[in-house]
């Protein structure tokens, strides 16, 4: 029985669920502080917009956006198959297409910034 | 003492002259601290003597008894009686065939735990005077919760992926040969990731989970589980991205 290439997928699953369980409570609230009127001053506009500029910072908003994206593709591919979906060709295939295309637009709008 | 009666529905099947299971219902005088497993033995000793079986130790070491106890998969020796409703529901496990009553057929499991290798392979070959193989306490905590498994089968009950798929080799096989790979002294993982890290092996496993929540030893297969995928996909990754660094 030849080895499995699940790890691609899965490997970019798990890389991504590890950032997102540090970065999504953070995220929400962040979101919640702004909406209620409390921005930090580390998080204005000009601060976050010459953040995203530098080379780093790009790296590091694309690592985040990128694996996120695979992480959720990945966990509704998986909770599909768990609700009782079984036509999992096609539900990878779609799942997986988002997440490359929000990876290519990722890459496109860091690099305009 | 204080006595019960317990209504016990079990399902009773004999191929020779069954078509199809079906339900008998035994009226039980229990005793307050009875278990499952003795209201079943009071069934076979004084009601019913046709009724067959498996158990052994009556003390959740011999992995025997496994059974569907008001649907969920249980020891029936560890099944305390306070615990449940005055009707009890006794079936054979989920997912096997059924052989006769309440045994199963557990060809499938012990072809898979063979496949899986679950024995030390020696790194290298020690004759008898070069001593033992040793370890360090350390190096024995890395597996020690995984050699706590029974082969009792309630995980394979519990894991709606083995009831989906049934070459999936599912959680206490590939659990059992994480014990082995994480044992500092074996060195036959290669020749066990050729069987679990392949689709039909820890890869169709979703993560439900269900098999450690059964688990009555605690093993948390579930983990093993993970921890196998996150080295196979190391392994994937070594051999597909670093073909020079494989020996």
């Amino acid at each position: 029985m030849a080895k499995s290439n699940k790890p691609i997928v899965w490997g970019l699953f798990a890389a991504g669920g590890t950032l997102t369980a540090f970065f999504l409570p953070a995220l929400i609230v962040l979101t919640l502080l702004a909406a209620l009127g409390y921005v930090p001053d580390l998080l204005a506009y000009e601060n976050m917009r010459a953040f995203a500029e530098h080379w780093f910072g790009k790296l590091v908003l694309f690592v985040i956006v990128s694996l996120s994206l695979w992480h959720a593709a990945h966990r509704l591919r998986i909770t599909l198959h768990d609700f009782g979906f079984r036509s999992d060709t096609l539900i990878a295939s779609a799942v997986y297409l988002v997440a490359a295309l929000g990876t290519i637009a990722a890459i496109v709008y860091l690099l305009r910034i | 003492m204080s006595e019960r009666q317990i209504q016990l529905e079990v399902l009773r099947y004999n191929p020779e002259t069954d078509s199809e299971p079906r339900f008998q219902t035994y009226s039980v005088p229990c005793e307050a601290e009875w278990v499952v497993l003795d209201a079943l033995n009071y069934v076979k000793d004084h009601l019913d003597t046709t009724l067959s079986y498996r158990w052994s130790c009556h003390m959740a070491v011999c992995g025997s008894c496994g059974m569907m106890i008001n649907g969920e998969p249980t020891l029936s020796c560890k099944a305390f009686l306070r615990d449940y409703p005055d009707t009890i529901r006794v079936e054979p496990l989920v997912h096997f065939p059924i052989e006769r009553d309440l045994v199963t057929v557990i060809d499938d499991f012990m072809e898979k735990l063979n496949r899986v290798k679950p024995y030390l392979i020696p790194k290298e070959a020690r004759t008898i005077a070069e001593g033992e193989y040793r370890q360090s306490p350390a190096e024995l905590k890395r597996f020690k919760q995984y050699t706590l498994c029974i082969n009792c089968m309630l995980c394979y009950s519990a894991c709606p992926e083995y009831g989906l798929i049934p070459d999936f080799i599912g959680p206490a096989a590939i659990a059992l040969a994480h014990r082995y790979n994480s044992d500092s002294r074996d060195g036959g993982r290669e020749q066990r990731q050729q069987v679990i890290a392949t689709k039909e092996g820890v890869w169709e496993c979703s993560f439900v989970g269900a098999c450690s929540e059964v688990c009555p030893k605690h093993v948390d297969p579930a983990a093993a589980l993970q921890q196998v995928k996150i080295a196979s996909t190391v392994d994937w990754y070594k051999e597909h991205l670093m073909p020079w660094g494989k020996s």
